[in-house]
């Protein structure tokens, strides 16, 4: 049990743009969930794999957690599952993780959405328009593709500029980003490419990295992993170690006691030896040079960087 | 000499609640975070299962607070960007004390029944208190939010904000300070606040705590202990204070034995950590215990560690601590205790 898995039951999905669906999802017993970071995202079970889309609801013990997904044709699958859910459906989560958080110190939030990007964007407006922070928007979508528009026009009324087009978008951000005043903050989402574009606007135009954030998913929670083998030389068997499954809780899994305290890769108290394959080093603990040495291993966090890894437990 | 017989220092709720601060009879720094809410057995009882400890000293603590905060404003700080940590910490709070204390604690949402999910009614029958509230509206509390809190829970609260990969102590209600002055780390780094520990940087294990602080999640809080020792039962022994109490560690190295016994305190914070659900801040408590040793000496297995980990603790560790000049009479205090026995 890693305590972070939440079970949710689909309450509706609705067509909220072409190719989008934004689907709400609540409580089994219908009571208010965690509350999370504006800006958070839900790491969402698609049907064996991990997709994290951020969340575009009210944030503080919200009544249900909301989506908005773009279907993406040639893409893994993820979004093709989520498309696929009704009403009644159960889908399995992890909590909410927080990897965009609006900045408690900024003056004021310049806000850069494209596309899909949206999304956490309109949890930063929801969560601006509580403590009264001085918000900009420029949002840049596709026409009949702009998901949230309404949303983003009651949220932040005549703050926010809309574009159809790039080359209108990419002239308005160069002088948006020259007048700002002093302690803005930026915050952009969106494709790859687009984001790539705002961070070399915003460098050009002389703003400091710390100023300038841009969301790139499952940066901040620890994926899940390649599953492995790893043989227990002294108790003589092998154990394996699924994806999402810690080596630690495959070694309490089969009554081995390891000493451990946080779990997370930080106290050192879960150290235990290697003795041959190459540990993925995740933690926070060993020094690069332990690291290098590939003799010991944090099984809290840590993984095998191949099919193999013997302990001699 | 003290009393040898344990049959009523045993149903003392200070004694059979004392979160005994030492697994091992070696103590040093360590990142000794472990995650919050479980029980740890002692050999005089339990602690630990809360977040937010309420015990026997519930209102005489809070009253105390009041009257520091009276005299001493500047046990008080937020700076203006940490108004939503203060209202998250408020809810937070609030929320976990009512789960852990449903009899004398309720939060409501939308007591009115008019649909406005911002709306709470906060009930505290230990203190007589009902106060309804808006979230994120000062107006509708009558003090600041993370004052307003401070005077339901014994625990300090010092609130980090997060930015440019750092911890900043930006806000906070302080007055059981260990040696040390809220008002003067308002606003400094994590990293700063700790640079006067001795063997913390060397270690590595004031960069851990801050990387472990930094993913931090909500919702699933850790704790970890730091103790001391303490002449008398003074809660405050702050800096802004020091003329008041810095003379007894002269003083207690002229008492006789029974004075010593009842005067010197082991000192413990269980200190929680907590990622605010919606500000992302760092919620830090500082719940603070003490026992005289006359009375931690009744539990035998404790007599015998705490003395061996006082002996032991180096010089520069002492000296920090501010127990150099007393602690070796502290250690013999508690072995000699065991020969009456």
């Amino acid at each position: 049990m890693t305590g972070t898995q939440i079970e949710l039951v689909v309450a509706a999905v609705e067509e909220s743009a072409h190719a989008v669906r934004t689907v709400r999802l609540v409580a089994p017993d219908g009571a208010p969930l965690p509350s999370f970071v504006p800006g958070s995202h839900l790491v969402v079970d698609c049907g064996g794999r991990s997709n994290a889309y951020s969340l575009v609801g009210e944030s503080i013990a919200p009544a249900e957690y909301a989506i908005s997904v773009l279907l993406v044709e040639d893409g893994s699958g993820g979004s093709a599952w989520v498309h696929g859910l009704a009403a009644g459906d159960r889908v399995s989560a992890l909590r909410p993780r927080s990897a965009f958080a609006p900045i408690a110190s900024a003056t004021r939030h310049l806000l850069v959405a494209g596309g899909i990007g949206v999304t956490p964007v309109v949890s930063h407006l929801r969560a601006a328009r509580h403590w009264g922070r001085d918000v900009q928007v420029l949002y840049v979508f596709r026409e009949g593709h702009g998901a949230h528009v309404d949303d983003v026009k009651e949220l932040a009324g005549d703050a926010a500029e809309f574009f159809g087009d790039r080359v209108g978008f990419t002239e308005r951000l160069r002088t948006v980003l020259a007048e700002q005043p002093l302690g803005t903050h930026v915050y952009v989402c969106g494709p790859g490419a687009m984001i790539d574009d705002v961070l070399e606007a915003a460098t050009e135009a002389g703003w400091p990295a710390s100023r300038v954030h841009s969301e790139r998913f499952g940066l901040d929670a620890l994926d899940p992993g390649e599953p492995f083998r790893v043989t227990l030389t002294e108790t003589g068997t092998d154990v394996e170690v699924p994806s999402g499954t810690s080596l630690l809780e495959a070694l309490e899994g089969v009554g081995l006691d390891v000493p451990n305290l946080c779990r997370q890769g930080v106290c050192g108290e879960c150290r235990i030896p290697v003795s041959a394959g190459t540990p993925l080093h995740r933690d926070l603990y060993l020094t690069d040079e332990e690291k290098q040495a590939c003799d010991a291993i944090m099984p809290c966090v840590s993984r095998a960087d191949g099919p193999t890894l013997e302990v001699p437990l | 000499m003290p009393p040898t017989s344990t049959a009523t220092s045993t149903d003392d709720p200070l004694v059979t609640g004392f979160p005994f601060p030492f697994p091992e009879d070696r103590y040093r720094y360590s990142t000794n975070v472990e995650p919050a809410g479980g029980a740890v057995v002692t050999p005089a009882g339990q602690w630990g299962t809360a977040v937010v400890d309420i015990d026997v000293e519930y209102v005489r603590e809070l009253d105390e607070r009041r009257e520091i905060l009276a005299r001493d404003p500047g046990r008080h700080a937020v700076l203006p960007h940490m108004r939503g940590a203060a209202w998250d910490t408020l809810l937070t709070l609030m929320r976990e004390m009512a789960l852990t204390n449903p009899d004398q604690m309720t939060l409501t949402r939308d007591p009115g029944g008019t649909g406005d999910a911002h709306a709470w009614r906060w009930e505290n029958r230990l203190l007589g208190v009902v106060q309804d509230f808006r979230y994120g509206d000062d107006a509708t509390l009558p003090d600041e939010p993370l004052a307003y809190i401070a005077s339901q829970v014994q625990e300090d609260i010092v609130l980090l904000d997060q930015r440019n990969d750092a911890l900043w102590g930006d806000a906070g209600v302080v007055t059981f300070a260990a040696d040390w002055s809220f008002g003067f780390d308002v606003g400094m780094s994590f990293l700063e606040i700790h640079g006067p520990v001795p063997r913390l940087r060397e270690l590595g294990v004031i960069t851990r705590a801050h990387e472990f602080l930094k993913r931090l999640q909500p919702h699933e809080p850790y704790r970890r202990t730091n103790w001391t020792l303490t002449i008398g039962r003074r809660l405050d022994v702050s800096t802004e204070l020091y003329p008041e109490w810095g003379p007894d560690r002269e003083m207690i190295q002229h008492v006789d034995d029974e004075t010593f016994g009842r005067l010197v305190h082991l000192r413990v914070e269980v200190q929680h950590l907590i990622r605010l659900p919606e500000s992302g801040a760092i919620c830090f408590l500082i719940r603070t215990y003490m026992l005289p040793l006359e009375q931690l000496a009744t539990v035998e297995p404790w007599r015998v560690r705490a003395a061996t980990v006082i002996a032991e603790l180096p010089e520069d560790m002492a000296d920090y601590k501010g127990i150099i000049k007393y602690r070796d009479r502290a250690a013999a205090w508690l072995l000699a205790a065991g020969e009456s026995a």
